[in-house]
């Protein structure tokens, strides 16, 4: 019985040690420290061998008509789930018999449908998805055996499944009906949002890992720019009074430190934006029309400290990084106040930091590289996936049971596509 | 309503960034709408937001009604709504929003500037203090590991273009980051005029005389200076120094990188030199400019492809070969030697007395040389056996990291003792255009200041004045 007892208050103890950094390891260029979220020392990982994901075989015009006829969906931030079909058709995890998978992934493109800008209308994409949720509904048995509980899908737009730029309307549609049991691989992250489903999976938006490391700089190019941002402050196209884009916080950083030598902001589009952001110290990582933003991938990269400005913000792999002691979060309402938050900040702090955001496997973290290498972003997804293996009973229906409905949702979505 | 007409007036007082200090709070707790005359009540509202908004613009009356409908959560506000769409004031739709009781709203905020946004001194003294730590680090992490005290070695003598040489070597030398010992020998005996400038470094010197004085052709000079380099070596083994041993010639001029770069040599390093061979002539200079176009003017190693040393770039004479100068002062083109001293840097542990344990075997032994006992014949290379051995600096010399120039005065120029004048200048010439009356033998000096101060003066405050005129 004691002895019990002293096996089950060490078991207790050894739960109790959550999100740790320990061991400073040294390496040639410079010294990092180990990565460790709350989930653990999870980021060097293998997912190999831990799950087996099934990849449907959809009609060519969920995903390669699509990208045909517009290639440029390659090289915008939503690339990624272009990527991870790429990825999960020649990775080692990948399953031909659906009867062994843990996963099924649906290779569906909804992020394609682009304005001659380059940005992805959201309009079709309910009822893209719809279709192909009918498609593998009728054709393999597994969606309805668990109604999509085991299946997951990458949907990398600004408010995720809920398929909608423009935040009232996204909250107004909610998440898809139909993707309520299902696994959600987004970039969008907030707390208490109608648009971050529990159990979602937070990736970074796609950025070009080649032109990033063709712009590298040496490491002995001193830091000397303090806070570093360029953006727009101001939407004059879609909210010319202000305070409705970035919620007023990137006009409130503008007005206040428009004239302070020590941040550099501008709207400018400068050629040497990559080796400015390694010449600075703070890069600022404001939101825009959604909470999430590629600098955050550019700021770790170059080893910039990223401030976030977000209220609420989950941040890419919240549960294997440790965002709180890599960046600086700055509440919309400090906003005023961020120079003296900043320069509060013990250098002890900031030289941690950067050596936190030195480390290889968190940098790798953050990219989607072509071949895909071990420790990057697809891997990390993978790692996430196979941390919520084995499938609770409750995912499995009984026969005849309905959890889904079907016909929920405005009518135009109910259109075939 | 009374309230309402107190904070329509106050408004109107306060215009510009201080509204926006606005306490919202004392607003708080709004209007709680009567139930009986509510329409009227909506409709002086109404009036009031009109009255306001074309008082002082659109943008001001929303923030005035955000402010006052604050504490709820807002509805969100069209951007072309009009003023009497602000009245229909419903709350949104937040049952999901607010069900997890979020506290991020979705709508229109304000933007928050604070009233004094002027940095604040401290802040930026720590920002930049945050910036130097940073630096540092990455300095120690990236730059040297252990940095070794650079040891330089000049030759020097007393002459009018002493000042020019000595004030550039005394900066580059004050500005290396690492611990320098400054060896400075001077021909012709110690004297006060270079060991003011010693003095002025507030480095660790050591200043020796050489019993020669310094021969006026460029030959000779050469040759001695070769000997008050030795002389410079022998002090370096009887002090015992360790460091990296640099000729700092003092009409040469280094770059910063040059001190960062050697701090990679182990034993002996040899780098690029850039040969400034100008006469002062420019007609000249295009001239031998033409001829000499496939020359580069460069002293130093030269590499294959793999990086291995397999000769050495001399500067090309040729073009010259009529118009060198021959005395120090001659208007022609000085040459270098074919290997100048400062093209090398060598380990201060080679010349040190007591065998040391990895000294490398293709380096001769230099007691003989410092000694005395040998005469050293061309350049710093006859002290290494073999020649291939030798450590290349500055990727391989393709960095140039120094210029070699010589540059000297005319032979009979004097200059004031220390550049300073004690008497006061013997002949004025009066300008053109200052009414001054006939000099006298009476020198007006301070006149002659007051003068020159006035119309300064008077300019100042002239300008001074149009700035003003300008603000207001």
């Amino acid at each position: 019985m004691k002895l019990r007892s002293w096996v089950l208050i060490f078991i207790a103890c050894n739960l109790l040690t959550f999100s740790t950094i320990s061991a400073f390891r040294l390496s040639r260029s410079q010294p990092t420290e180990r990565i460790s979220g709350s989930a653990g020392d999870v980021l060097d990982d293998n997912p190999v061998g831990r799950l087996k994901v099934f990849v449907y075989e959809l009609p060519s015009k969920y995903n390669k008509k699509i990208l045909q006829k517009d290639p440029r969906c390659l090289t915008h931030m939503f690339a990624a789930e272009i990527y991870m079909q790429r990825f999960l058709l020649s990775s080692p995890v990948r399953t031909l018999n659906p009867e062994e998978a843990d996963w099924f992934y649906v290779p569906v493109y909804t992020t394609c449908d682009l304005t001659p800008n380059g940005l992805p209308l959201p309009f079709k994409s309910p009822r893209m998805m719809r279709s192909a949720i009918q498609l593998i509904a009728s054709n393999w048995p597994y969606w309805n055996r668990t109604e999509g509980a085991d299946h997951f899908f990458v949907v990398p737009h600004d408010f995720g499944a809920c398929f909608h730029y423009q935040e009232e309307k996204a909250i107004g549609r909610g998440i898809l009906p139909l993707l309520q049991r299902a696994t959600l691989v987004q970039t969008f992250g907030q707390r208490n949002h109608v648009c971050l489903k529990q159990g979602s999976i937070t990736v970074p938006p796609y950025a070009p890992p080649q032109k990033m490391q063709s712009h590298l700089i040496p490491g002995k190019t001193p830091r000397s720019i303090f806070v570093y941002f360029r953006g727009l402050f101001y939407d004059v196209g879609n909210d010319p009074e202000g305070g409705y884009y970035a919620r007023g916080a990137r006009a409130a950083v503008w007005e206040n430190f428009k004239d302070n030598p020590l941040f550099d902001i501008s709207t400018e589009h400068p050629t040497t934006y990559y080796e400015d952001m390694q010449r600075a110290i703070f890069c600022l990582c404001p939101l825009g029309w959604a909470p999430w933003s590629p600098r955050l991938v550019e700021a770790v990269i170059f080893g910039c400290i990223p401030v976030i400005i977000a209220d609420d913000i989950v941040l890419p792999f919240a549960d294997a990084i440790p965002w709180e002691d890599i960046g600086v979060f700055v509440d919309e309402k400090d906003v005023p106040y961020l120079d003296t938050i900043l320069t509060s900040i013990p250098p002890e702090v900031i030289l941690r930091k950067q050596r936190l955001l030195a480390n290889p496997s968190m940098k790798q973290a953050m990219l989607f590289p072509q071949p895909a290498q071990p420790g990057d972003a697809f891997h990390q997804v993978l790692n996430g996936l196979a941390r919520k293996l084995p499938h609770d009973r409750s995912v499995y229906l009984r026969p005849g049971e309905k959890l889904l409905n079907w016909t929920a949702g405005p009518v135009a979505d109910l259109k075939p596509w | 309503m009374k309230l309402l007409s107190a904070f329509r007036s106050s408004y109107l007082n306060r215009r510009g960034t201080t509204f926006r200090s606005l306490d919202p709070s004392s607003f708080d707790g709004g209007f709680i709408p009567k139930p009986s005359p509510s329409s009227i009540f909506w409709l002086a509202i109404h009036c009031l937001c009109c009255l306001i908004s074309l008082i002082l613009g659109f943008r001001f009356s929303h923030l005035v009604l955000f402010f006052l409908f604050s504490t709820s959560v807002t509805n969100l506000y069209t951007t072309t709504a009009g003023v009497s769409q602000l009245l229909k004031l419903k709350p949104l739709e937040k049952a999901n929003v607010t069900a997890k009781s979020s506290r991020v709203v979705v709508g229109r905020h304000g933007i928050r500037i604070r009233p004094w946004p002027h940095p604040n001194p401290v802040e930026v003294m720590r920002a930049h203090q945050l910036l130097e730590r940073v630096q540092k680090e990455q300095k120690s992490l990236y730059g040297v590991r252990s940095p070794r005290a650079v040891i330089a070695v000049t030759p020097t003598y007393v002459r009018t273009f002493q000042a020019l040489h000595l004030t550039g070597v005394m900066h580059s030398l004050m500005l290396v980051p690492y611990d320098v010992v400054w060896i400075v020998v001077e021909a012709g005996g110690k004297s006060n005029e270079t060991a003011s400038f010693v003095g002025k470094s507030r480095l660790k010197t050591i200043h020796v005389g050489f019993d020669q004085k310094m021969p006026n052709t460029w030959e000779d000079r050469r040759r001695v200076e070769s000997k008050m380099r030795i002389q410079g070596l022998r002090i370096v083994r009887e002090e015992k120094l360790d460091g990296i041993v640099v000729f700092a010639d003092d009409s040469n001029m280094h770059s910063m990188e040059l001190f960062d770069e050697i701090q990679n040599v182990r034993w002996f390093g040899a780098l690029s030199v850039g040969i400034l061979a100008h006469s002062g002539n420019a007609d000249e200079l295009s001239s031998v400019l033409k001829m000499n176009q496939e020359g580069k003017p460069i002293q130093g190693p030269s590499c294959d492809s793999s990086g291995k040393l397999v000769g050495w770039h001399v500067f090309n004479t040729q073009p010259y070969a009529t118009k060198t100068a021959v005395y120090v002062d001659d208007k022609a083109a000085v040459m270098p030697s074919k290997m100048e001293w400062s093209g090398f840097v060598l380990n201060s542990r080679l010349l040190w007395k007591e065998p040391v344990d990895d000294r490398p075997t293709w380096v001769k032994d230099v007691d003989n040389l410092l000694d005395g006992n040998e005469e050293i014949e061309d350049g710093p290379l006859s002290m290494v056996k073999d020649p291939s051995m030798v450590e290349t600096l500055g990727s391989c010399g393709r960095n140039v990291l120094l210029w070699w120039l010589r540059v000297e005065a005319r032979a009979d120029s004097k200059f004031p003792p220390g550049w300073i004048i004690k008497s006061p200048l013997e002949i004025t010439v009066p300008s053109k255009r200052t009414p001054w009356p006939d000099s006298s033998s009476k020198l007006p000096v301070v006149t002659k200041e007051a003068k020159y101060n006035q119309p300064a003066t008077e300019k100042r405050s002239g300008k001074a004045k149009r700035i003003k005129e300008q603000e207001q």
